[in-house]
C-alpha cells in the first residue's frame, strides 16, 4: 500500500515537474511573414522570403528551446489585405511576431494590429521614415530613405554636380527621398533646376526623363521602388542623357542588385549611396551571397534580402536573451540598442526610434569579372535613420 | 515639344499593333477576349528568351514573336474559344479572365516577376538630333515605320484581297456570309491567329518601351479596351486613329501636366465615347 | 369579364408569386450566416470581407443582371462611399450607421450624375465610359493626397461603438455581425425591388429595350433610377469596408476592384440575386485557401478553376448548382435528363 502510494507520489512529482517547466518550450513559435509575393512588388517578396528561409536553414529552426514556424502570406501589395492577414495571423493562427511589409502603405495598414495585440512587428523592407511612429511595437531592420539619400546629396556638390533635376515616385518613400535630397543638396551649395513625381501605379518614365533632359542639369537624381530601376535606366540610355553629359545619381534602389546585371552598359558609371551592395567586400557578405545564390539559382541577393536576413537575426537574438518569450514590451525593450554584424556591415537598433542605424556606402556601378556590381568607394559610418551622421 | 509629339505617335503605333487583334476579334466574332494581352505577353517573352538566352539577333526574333502566339491562338481558338462563341458575354469574360490569371502565373513561374531587360542591336539605339528641342529616338523611329508599314499592309489586305472582302462580309453579317459559302469558321480561326500574332509582335516590340513583366496583360488591358472602344471595330483606320490619339495625349499629358497625366486620357476617352458612342469609324450597331 | 381575365392569367401570376416567395434554401442560407458566427469564430475577419464584397456584388448585379448594364467602373461608387465614411470618421464623426447613410447618399449622387452617360451606346461603349469615370476618380483621389492620404491610405480612421454598445474588436466579431445585418437588410430591399413591377420592368428592359419602349415604359427613367440605386448601395458597401477595417486606400477605386466585383458576379451567376453572395464567398475563400497553399502561384489555380467552371456550366456557380439539381431531380424521378443549357 505504502509502496503504491510512493510510486504514485513519484509519478505525481514527475508530472508536476514536467508541467512546471516552461510548457512554452514545446509550443512552436509562429512568425507571420506578410509580403507582396505577386504583383509589381513581387521581387521584393521573393528576396525577403528567400533570405528568411536561408537564415533558418543556416541557423536551425530552434531558438531558446522553441521551434520557429514561418507562416508566409501574400498580400498582393494591397494594404487592406495586409491588414486582414495581420489580424488573422494574430487572432487565428496565434502568430507571436509579425514581419515583412514590402511597402510603406502595407506597413501603415498593419501597425494598428500590432499595437492592439501587443505583438512585435519587424519591418524588413519598407523605407519611409515615420513608420516606427505608427506603433510602439515596430522595429525596423531594413533602411530609411533619408538614410540612403543624405550621403549622395552631400557628395554631389563636392564633385562638380551643382544643378540637379529630381525624379521620384509619388508615394511616401519617394517624397521622403526628395525632401531629404533637396534639403541636404541645397545646404551644400547645390541648385535644384526641376523636379517631377511619377505616379506609383503604371509608371511611364519616358516623358519625365525627357523633361529632365530638357532642363539641362548636371545630374538626374532618381528614386524608384526596388525593381523599377531597369525601366528608368532604359529611358535614361535611350534618350541619350549620358551623352548629353548628365549623370545619374540617387539612393541605391535604382541600381537594385536583383536586376543590375541585366541593365547593360548604360548603368556603368552611376553613382549611388546605399547601405548594401552584393559586392560588399566582407567575408561575411561573400559567404552570404554565395549561400544565397546556391539556394536560389539565378538570383542575386539585393538590399531587400538583407532586411529579411537581419530581421531574423534580430528575432533570434532577442529570443535568446528573453528565453523564448515574445511578450511585446519585453521584446522591444531588449531589442533597443542591440547591435550585430550583418552581411552589410555593422547595424544597431536605435533605442530612441526603434529604427536602424547602419553604415552607408558611396558606390559606383562597374563591371567586375564580367558582371555589373555597385562597387563601394567610400563609407559613412553609423548614419542615423533621419539621415544625419 | 516636337519630341513629345513624335514619342506619342510612336507609342500610338505600338498600341495600335497590340490592340488591333482585339478589335478584330470583337468585331467579327463578337467575342470579348480579355486574354488578348496574354498573347502579347507570350510574344514578348519568346523574344526575350531568343535574345537573351540564345543570342538570336533582334530582327530575327520578331517573326518568331509573331508566329508563336499566332499558333497558340490558332490552337486555343479551335479547341476552346470556338465553343464559347454563342455563350453569354459574361461567361466569355469569366473564361478569358481565367486564361489571363493562368498565363500570368505561368509567366511568373518560368520567367520570374521582374521587368525583362533586353539589349537592342546598336543600330537601333540612340537618338538623332534633328534640331533644338527635337530629338528622334532611333528605336521609336523604327517602331513608327514598322507599325506604319503593317497598318498599310493590313489595310490593303482588308480592302484589296478576296480574303479581306470575305472578312468584311463576315463582320457585316456572319450568317449571310456563311450562306454565301464563305467558310466562316476557317475565317475566324485565321483572323484570331493573326490578331494574336500581331499582339505577340507588339509585345516583342514593346519590351523596350512598355516594360514586360507577368502583370502585363492586366496593366495594359485598359489601354487596349480604350483603343477598341474609341476606334470602333471592323476597320483598320479606326483603331489606328484611336491609338495615335491615345498615344499622343498620354505622352503629352504626362509631360506637360504630369500632375494629372493619366486623368487626361481617361477624360478624352469618355468625351470621345459620349460624342461618338459607336467609335470613330465604326458604324452604328444595327439593333 | 373579370372572372375570365383572372382565370386566363392565373398561371403567370402564380408563377411570379412563387418566385417571389421565400424558398427553403434561401432561409437555410441566411441561417448559415448566423451559424457561422458561432461555428467559425476564428474566420470572422475573412467572412466580414465576404459579406462586404457580397453586398458590393449585389449592387452590381442589380444593374448587370437585372437592368443589363455592363459596368467596369462600379468601384467608383464603392470607393467614393469608402472614402466618404473614412474621411468622416477621420475628422471626428465616428458614428457608424450615419456614416453608412452619408456614404450611400454621396455615392448615389455620383451615380445619378453619371447615369446619363451610360444610357447611350453599345455594351462596349458603356463598359469603357464606366471604366473611364472610375479611373478618373482614382486619379483625382490620388492627387488629393491631403484629403485621401494618397497611395499610403487614410490614417486615423476610428469608429465609435455601434449604437453605443458594440465596439469593433480585434477578432472581427462586431464587424461580422454588423456586415451581415447590413447585408441582409439591403438584400431584403433589393429582393423586394426585383420582384416588384419596377423590377419586372427592368428585366424587360434588359431583354428587349425596343419592345419596352413600344409598351410605353419610360426606359431612360427606369435605368437612371436603377443605376442611382446601385451606386448608392455600392457606396454603402464601400463604407462598410472602411468601417470594419478602419482603413481605406486607393485600391478601393481601382480598375482591379471593379474587375474583381464583376468577376464575382459572373462567377456566382448574374441575375440570380444570390449570385453575388455565392460568388463572393467562393472567390474570396478560394483565394485565401489557394494562396495559403501556394503563395506565389495561386493565380494559376484560380484561372484553371474559372476555365473549368465555364465548361461545366453556364451561368456561373448558380448555373452549376441549378444544373446539378436538375440532374439529380431527373435521376430521382427516373425521367430523361433535360438537354440544353
Amino acid at each position: 500500500m505504502i509502496r503504491l502510494s510512493f510510486r504514485l507520489l513519484w509519478v505525481a512529482l514527475a508530472v508536476g515537474v514536467l508541467m512546471s517547466t516552461n510548457v512554452f518550450a514545446q509550443q512552436p513559435l509562429k512568425i507571420g511573414l506578410i509580403l507582396p509575393m505577386t504583383g509589381p512588388m513581387a521581387s521584393t517578396g521573393r528576396q525577403v522570403s528567400a533570405a528568411v528561409k536561408l537564415y533558418i536553414a543556416e541557423h536551425g529552426d530552434v531558438v531558446a528551446g522553441r521551434k520557429i514556424e514561418v507562416l508566409l502570406r501574400d498580400d498582393t501589395n494591397a494594404p487592406e489585405t495586409t491588414k486582414r492577414f495581420a489580424q488573422e495571423l494574430v487572432t487565428n493562427d496565434h502568430a507571436e511576431i509579425l514581419a515583412g511589409f514590402g511597402l510603406t502603405p502595407l506597413a501603415f495598414a498593419a501597425a494598428p494590429i500590432a499595437t492592439a495585440a501587443k505583438v512585435p512587428m519587424i519591418i524588413m523592407s519598407a523605407g519611409t521614415l515615420i513608420i516606427p511612429e505608427k506603433s510602439p511595437y515596430i522595429l525596423r531592420t531594413s533602411f530609411t530613405l533619408p538614410q540612403n539619400t543624405a550621403p549622395i546629396a552631400a557628395w554631389a556638390p563636392k564633385h562638380d554636380i551643382k544643378k540637379v533635376f529630381t525624379l521620384v515616385t509619388d508615394y511616401a518613400p519617394g517624397i521622403d527621398s526628395e525632401t531629404t535630397f533637396k534639403r541636404v543638396f541645397t545646404a551644400n551649395g547645390g541648385q535644384i533646376v526641376g523636379e517631377a513625381r511619377v505616379p506609383a501605379q503604371n509608371p511611364d518614365y519616358a516623358p519625365f526623363i525627357q523633361r529632365a533632359k530638357d532642363a539641362k542639369p548636371d545630374a538626374l537624381f532618381v528614386f524608384v521602388p526596388s525593381g523599377e530601376g531597369a525601366a528608368v535606366m532604359k529611358q535614361f540610355a535611350e534618350r541619350g542623357l549620358a551623352r548629353a553629359g548628365i549623370k545619374l545619381i540617387g539612393p541605391g534602389d535604382v541600381t537594385d542588385d536583383d536586376i543590375l546585371d541585366s541593365m547593360g552598359d548604360a548603368a556603368i558609371g552611376t553613382i549611388t549611396s546605399h547601405f548594401y551592395s552584393a559586392a560588399h567586400p566582407s567575408a561575411q557578405n561573400k559567404a552570404y551571397v554565395a549561400a544565397f545564390e546556391k539556394a536560389n539559382p539565378g538570383m542575386r541577393p539585393n538590399f531587400m534580402s538583407v532586411g529579411g536576413w537581419d530581421g531574423m537575426e534580430l528575432i533570434y537574438e532577442v529570443l535568446k536573451k528573453n528565453n523564448g518569450s515574445t511578450d511585446g514590451d519585453k521584446f522591444v525593450a531588449v531589442a533597443k540598442g542591440l547591435s550585430w554584424a550583418s552581411p552589410r556591415g555593422k547595424v544597431t537598433i536605435d533605442p530612441r526610434t526603434r529604427d536602424i542605424i547602419q553604415d552607408v556606402y558611396m558606390r559606383e556601378v562597374k563591371r567586375v569579372g564580367g558582371h555589373l556590381y555597385s562597387v563601394e568607394f567610400d563609407r559613412i559610418p553609423e548614419v542615423r535613420p533621419d539621415g544625419t551622421y | 515639344m516636337l519630341t513629345v509629339l513624335f514619342d506619342g505617335i510612336a507609342s500610338g503605333g505600338l498600341l495600335f499593333l497590340l490592340a488591333l487583334g482585339l478589335s478584330i476579334t470583337l468585331g467579327i466574332m463578337n467575342f470579348v477576349n480579355l486574354a488578348h494581352g496574354a498573347f502579347a505577353m507570350l510574344g514578348g517573352y519568346v523574344a526575350v528568351v531568343l535574345l537573351n538566352r540564345w543570342g538570336v539577333p533582334f530582327l530575327y526574333c520578331l517573326p518568331v514573336a509573331f508566329v508563336v502566339p499566332a499558333l497558340a491562338g490558332l490552337v486555343l481558338e479551335r479547341t476552346i474559344y470556338a465553343r464559347l462563341y454563342n455563350a453569354n458575354p459574361l461567361d466569355q469574360v469569366l473564361f478569358t479572365i481565367g486564361i489571363v490569371f493562368a498565363s500570368m502565373a505561368t509567366a511568373s513561374y518560368f520567367m520570374g516577376s521582374q521587368h525583362q531587360i533586353i539589349q537592342l542591336p546598336p543600330f537601333l539605339q540612340g537618338q538623332y538630333h534633328v534640331m533644338a528641342g527635337f530629338d528622334v529616338g532611333i528605336y521609336r523611329l523604327f517602331l513608327l515605320g514598322f507599325c506604319g508599314l503593317i497598318a498599310l499592309f493590313l489595310h490593303l489586305v482588308l480592302m484589296r484581297t478576296r480574303f479581306g472582302s470575305r472578312l468584311r462580309a463576315a463582320v457585316d453579317n456572319g450568317r449571310i456570309a456563311q450562306g454565301l459559302g464563305i467558310n466562316v469558321n476557317r475565317l475566324f480561326a485565321i483572323t484570331f491567329a493573326m490578331g494574336s500574332g500581331l499582339a505577340g509582335l507588339g509585345g516583342a516590340l514593346g519590351i523596350e518601351i512598355l516594360n514586360l513583366d507577368p502583370v502585363f496583360p492586366v496593366k495594359f488591358l485598359v489601354y487596349f479596351l480604350i483603343v477598341v472602344a474609341v476606334g470602333g471595330t471592323g476597320t483598320v483606320g479606326g483603331p489606328l486613329a484611336a491609338a495615335l490619339i491615345l498615344g499622343i495625349f498620354d505622352v503629352a499629358g504626362k509631360y506637360y501636366v504630369s500632375q494629372i497625366g493619366a486623368f487626361v486620357i481617361y477624360a478624352v476617352m469618355v468625351i470621345m465615347l459620349i460624342w461618338r458612342p459607336q467609335g470613330l469609324f465604326g458604324r452604328r450597331a444595327v439593333d | 369579364m373579370t372572372m375570365d381575365h383572372k382565370l386566363r392569367y392565373a398561371p403567370e401570376v402564380d408563377r411570379l408569386k412563387a418566385t417571389a416567395s421565400w424558398r427553403l434554401s434561401e432561409v437555410g442560407f441566411w441561417l448559415l450566416t448566423i451559424a457561422a458566427y458561432f461555428l467559425l469564430p476564428r474566420q470572422l475577419v475573412l467572412l466580414s470581407r465576404v459579406a462586404v464584397m457580397g453586398l458590393f456584388a449585389l449592387s452590381l448585379d442589380l444593374i448587370l443582371g437585372y437592368a443589363g448594364i455592363i459596368s467596369l467602373g462600379h468601384a467608383a461608387f464603392f470607393g467614393l462611399g469608402g472614402y466618404a465614411a473614412g474621411i468622416l470618421a477621420q475628422h471626428g464623426w465616428g458614428e457608424p450607421l450615419s456614416g453608412l447613410v452619408v456614404a450611400g447618399m454621396i455615392a448615389a449622387l455620383l451615380g445619378f450624375a453619371t447615369s446619363f452617360l451610360v444610357l447611350r451606346g453599345s455594351d462596349l461603349t458603356r463598359l469603357m465610359v464606366t471604366l473611364g469615370i472610375c479611373l478618373m476618380l482614382f486619379e483625382v483621389a490620388n492627387k488629393l493626397r491631403s484629403l485621401t492620404g494618397g497611395t499610403d491610405g487614410l490614417q486615423g480612421v476610428s469608429l465609435w461603438p455601434i449604437l453605443g454598445i458594440w465596439s469593433f474588436d480585434l477578432y472581427g466579431r462586431t464587424a461580422y455581425g454588423y456586415s451581415i445585418i447590413v447585408l441582409f437588410l439591403i438584400f431584403l430591399l433589393v429582393r423586394r425591388v426585383i420582384h416588384s413591377p419596377y423590377g419586372l420592368a427592368l428585366r424587360g428592359i434588359k431583354e428587349n429595350q425596343r419592345r419596352m419602349h413600344a409598351l410605353g415604359t419610360p426606359v431612360a427613367r427606369r435605368l437612371v433610377v436603377a443605376y442611382t440605386m446601385a451606386a448608392g448601395l455600392a457606396g454603402v458597401a464601400g463604407a462598410l469596408l472602411t468601417q470594419t477595417t478602419q482603413f481605406v486606400s486607393l485600391d478601393v477605386l481601382s480598375f482591379e476592384k471593379s474587375a474583381e466585383v464583376l468577376l464575382i458576379v459572373v462567377l456566382g451567376g448574374s441575375g440570380t440575386l444570390y449570385g453575388g453572395l455565392i460568388g463572393s464567398l467562393a472567390l474570396i475563400v478560394a483565394q485565401y485557401l489557394l494562396s495559403g497553399i501556394s503563395p506565389e502561384y495561386w493565380q494559376f489555380w484560380i484561372g484553371i478553376a474559372f476555365i473549368a467552371l465555364v465548361f461545366l456550366a453556364r451561368g456561373g456557380l448558380m448555373g452549376l448548382a441549378r444544373g446539378a439539381l436538375a440532374l439529380l431531380h431527373a435521376r430521382w424521378h427516373g425521367s430523361e435528363i433535360p438537354s440544353g443549357g
